[in-house]
């Protein structure tokens, strides 16, 4: 099954390296990471998809809670969420199409951050699925290029994942 | 140095190096700290570690940048796979320099990070001593295992005000001491109802200085005990209730009780692949409970009912203590027919060998003699192979940290160094290095280094003539085809001990054995080389091949069950 993890680390040379270096190291699959500082320039937030079987991603959070450098960690499967991801998709826009993707786009709440004569640019947000969705509308025409941020999560209400200590 | 003063450092394991100059000018000046100079950067970790495992505390090592590094890698991982405290200092070239292929230079933090439990660099000197504080602090608590901490050269150039960081702490490390009551509870009243108990203890025990609290639950449960590896000593071997080692060379009351038993307590134990066996086979009647202080350890082979996460000690403490709270002992008749049934396997002498054969030198008879010339009270460190095996089987352990082998690493090579450590830490105790003449030679410049120090071991080499424990499985398992696991052109031991300064005997006969032990053991003054021309074609039993069940053991050849 799909998980996704936040993961509060000491925001440090090494740390990112130590959270991938457990996945390859013990084989773990990992779909999507993104990280970045927080609010306290002292830690990083991480967000983690992965999958597994009930028993390996057990494993999995068990053993990013044994790195040293990890503060937090909270698994948002387990809660009400809200997920994330952007996209930035560069698109052949010509003739007729640029109308048409000017459609597209606008159904998913999509904005054309960048236009040439030939191509538009596209900047998107919303969950996985959302994402898919799009990619897949624009399929039959020329995508230049895809740009996926990774998935960043948040439990809704007032649950958080922070530090005890701060 | 004021920071390994005020961490209690004995000795320092190391050698120099252009970027450790400034450290080894600093130890020239001071005496607290004493410097022991191996001979091989790996012999360093590996002496670090023997210290480590005889005493409980942490073993400190120092080497320089790049090769000095590497060479170490072997001996922490060997550390790192058996939770050993280690305090690993690498040198590093100037911080300006990092990252330009600069002389020397290797990432020793990510080289060694994933077979450290944690790595430090320092940056600025003003961290150092906080820096040294937490890596003592990390190696030390909860799991143990090995540190590094990587110093740029020019930061051991600098000078900064020194402060003793009284508080060691991170805030993203918070070993767990207590077990949860509830889970003590439930862990009582599902023992208590046990017919057919049984306690499987591992090295967590030994890492916990634990001993005492599991022999004397044990003795009150009545119930039969096994160790790992990695567990012997933690429950006496001569004590009625010991049944032996358990998993691939386990004896097979061991391994039968696994099979058989309804309630299982695993105690500082990692439920290990040589251990288990066939997963789907693993005890297919016990409802378990595991004590652990590594939640990571806890339902990672295999599911248990009850899982307590704390310090070995205290939680079988408590779990004594809501045992006797109940004031029910277990059922009386049922632990009796229980003790008959592991009787009747105990029967079957797993362990038997030719010991009549007055012609060529059983390796088990060497170690049999050994324990009873030194009373069961040695240290003996081990190298990896059949001799490790015997020595384990046939050296009835009383007491924790004086069994000292690679288990998880299985390195070959360790045994040595390991006794230096040892014998340090020891100097009065008797030292005795079980090895192969395979594994002996993986580190024997080290010989070099027992002589410098005078260390007055005993080296039982059991020299096979072959990598015995490969050879046994080649015959196993590939027809006898011996592919390369004859060692050829073997070099003279007892020359090559009188060379490095010590004395060298060698032994072909079985009628000799004893007066050569003795021989070495008495020598208080040197170190003397016991090399053993030993039956080339001798295995180890019982043996459970890979993916059988506990069940599924192999005995002696000629009594090879159906
Ligand atoms: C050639 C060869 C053959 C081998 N054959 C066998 C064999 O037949 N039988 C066998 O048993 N092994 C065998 N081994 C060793 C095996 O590979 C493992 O090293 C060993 O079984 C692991 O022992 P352990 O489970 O006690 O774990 P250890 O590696 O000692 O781990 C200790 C466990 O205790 C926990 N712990 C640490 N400190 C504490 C504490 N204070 N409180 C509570 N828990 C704590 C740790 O988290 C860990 O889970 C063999 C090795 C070699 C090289
Ligand atoms: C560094 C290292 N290389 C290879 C091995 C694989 N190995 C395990 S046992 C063994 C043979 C050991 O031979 P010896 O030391 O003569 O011991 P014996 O089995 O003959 O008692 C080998 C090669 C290992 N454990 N460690
Ligand atoms: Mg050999």
């Amino acid at each position: 099954m799909r998980h996704i993890i936040s993961i509060l680390l000491e925001n440090e040379a090494g740390a990112l390296s130590r959270v991938a270096g457990l996945f390859s190291a013990r084989g773990y699959n990992i779909a999507s990471l993104t990280v970045a500082p927080t609010e306290d320039p002292s830690l990083s937030r991480m967000t983690l998809v992965t999958s597994g079987s009930e028993g390996v991603v057990d494993q999995i959070r068990k053993q990013l809670n044994k790195l040293v450098d990890v503060v937090k960690l909270v698994d948002l499967t387990d809660n009400d969420r809200i997920e994330r991801e952007m996209l930035l998709i560069k698109v052949c826009a010509e003739g007729d199409e640029r109308d048409e993707i000017k459609r597209l786009s606008d159904i998913f709440r999509g904005r054309i951050i960048d236009v040439t004569d030939r191509a538009y640019t596209i900047e998107l947000t919303g969950d996985g699925s959302k994402i898919d969705a799009f990619i897949s509308v624009l399929q039959p025409r020329r995508i230049l290029e895809v740009v996926r941020s990774g998935v960043i999560g948040i439990a809704r209400g007032t649950v958080t994942c922070k530090s005890d200590a701060s | 140095m004021r920071c390994l003063r005020d961490e209690g450092v004995e000795y320092l394991f190391g050698y120099p190096g252009g970027a450790v100059l400034h450290i080894y000018d600093a130890l020239y000046k001071q005496e607290e700290v004493k410097h022991i100079l191996v001979r091989h950067e790996q012999g360093a970790a590996h002496a670090a570690d023997g210290y480590a495992r005889s005493t409980g505390k942490p073993g400190v090592v120092l080497v320089t940048s790049g090769p000095g590094a590497t060479n170490a890698v072997t001996g922490i991982a060997t550390a790192y796979m058996d939770s050993i405290p280690l305090v690993v200092f690498t040198g590093q070239v100037m911080t300006n320099l990092i990252g330009d292929d600069a002389f020397q230079e290797v990432d020793a933090i990510g080289i060694t990070r994933p077979c450290v439990k944690h790595n430090f660099m320092v940056k600025d000197v003003r961290d150092l001593a906080p820096i040294m504080r937490k890596a003592f602090h990390v190696a030390t608590t909860g799991r143990p295992g090995p540190v590094v901490v990587d110093i740029p050269k020019d930061i051991t150039a600098h000078k900064a005000p020194y402060v003793f960081p009284k508080d060691p702490t991170l805030r993203s490390y918070k070993p767990v001491r207590e077990g949860d009551p509830a889970a003590i509870r439930k862990a009582a009243d599902l023992l208590a109802q046990a017919k057919r108990p049984m306690v499987y203890a591992g090295g967590g025990v030994v890492l916990g200085n634990a001993a005492a609290e599991l022999t004397e639950l044990v003795r009150w449960l009545g119930a039969p005990c096994t160790n790992t590896l990695m567990g012997l000593g933690a429950f006496p071997a001569t004590d009625p209730l010991f049944v032996g080692m358990l998993g691939m060379h386990g004896t097979y009351e061991a391994n039968m009780a696994m099979h058989e038993c309804d309630v299982l307590l695993a105690v500082g134990a990692r439920f290990d692949d040589r251990v288990t066996g066939d997963l789907d086979k693993f005890c297919p009647n016990a409802r378990i409970i595991h004590i652990d202080i590594d939640p990571a350890s806890i339902q990672k082979n295999v599911p248990v009912e009850i899982a307590i996460i704390g310090e070995a000690g205290l939680a079988m403490r408590d779990l004594l203590a809501a045992l006797k709270g109940k004031g029910v002992r277990l059922d009386e008749a049922a632990l009796k027919a229980w003790w008959h049934k592991i009787d009747a396997w105990r029967e079957r002498h797993c362990l038997e060998y030719d010991r009549a054969n007055t012609e060529v030198i059983k390796p088990q008879f060497v170690l049999e003699t050994l324990y009873r010339l030194t009373g069961g009270d040695a240290f003996i460190t081990s190298d990896v192979g059949q001799h490790q095996m015997w020595a384990a089987q046939f050296y009835k352990f009383d007491k924790p940290r004086r069994w000292i082998n690679s288990g998880g690493l299985g390195t070959m090579g360790f045994g040595l160094p390991a006794a230096i450590g040892v014998q340090l830490a020891h100097p009065d105790a008797t030292v005795a290095c079980v090895t192969g003449e395979a594994s002996i030679q993986m580190c024997i410049q080290e010989l070099s280094t027992c002589k410098q120090y005078d260390l007055p071991l005993t080296i039982v080499n059991l020299n096979n003539r072959y990598m015995g424990m490969v050879r046994q499985w080649q015959e196993f398992f590939y027809q006898s085809r011996y592919s390369h696991s004859y060692l050829e052109a073997l070099p003279d031991f007892v020359k090559l001990a009188e060379s490095y300064g010590h004395a060298g005997l060698r032994i072909d006969k079985p009628h000799d054995v004893e007066a050569a032990l003795k021989e070495a053991l008495g020598r208080r003054d040197r170190l003397v080389f016991l090399d053993f021309i030993t039956d080339q074609t001798e295995n180890v039993y019982p043996m459970i091949a890979a993916g059988a069940g506990h069940h599924e053991m192999h005995l002696a050849t000629d009594r090879e069950l159906a």
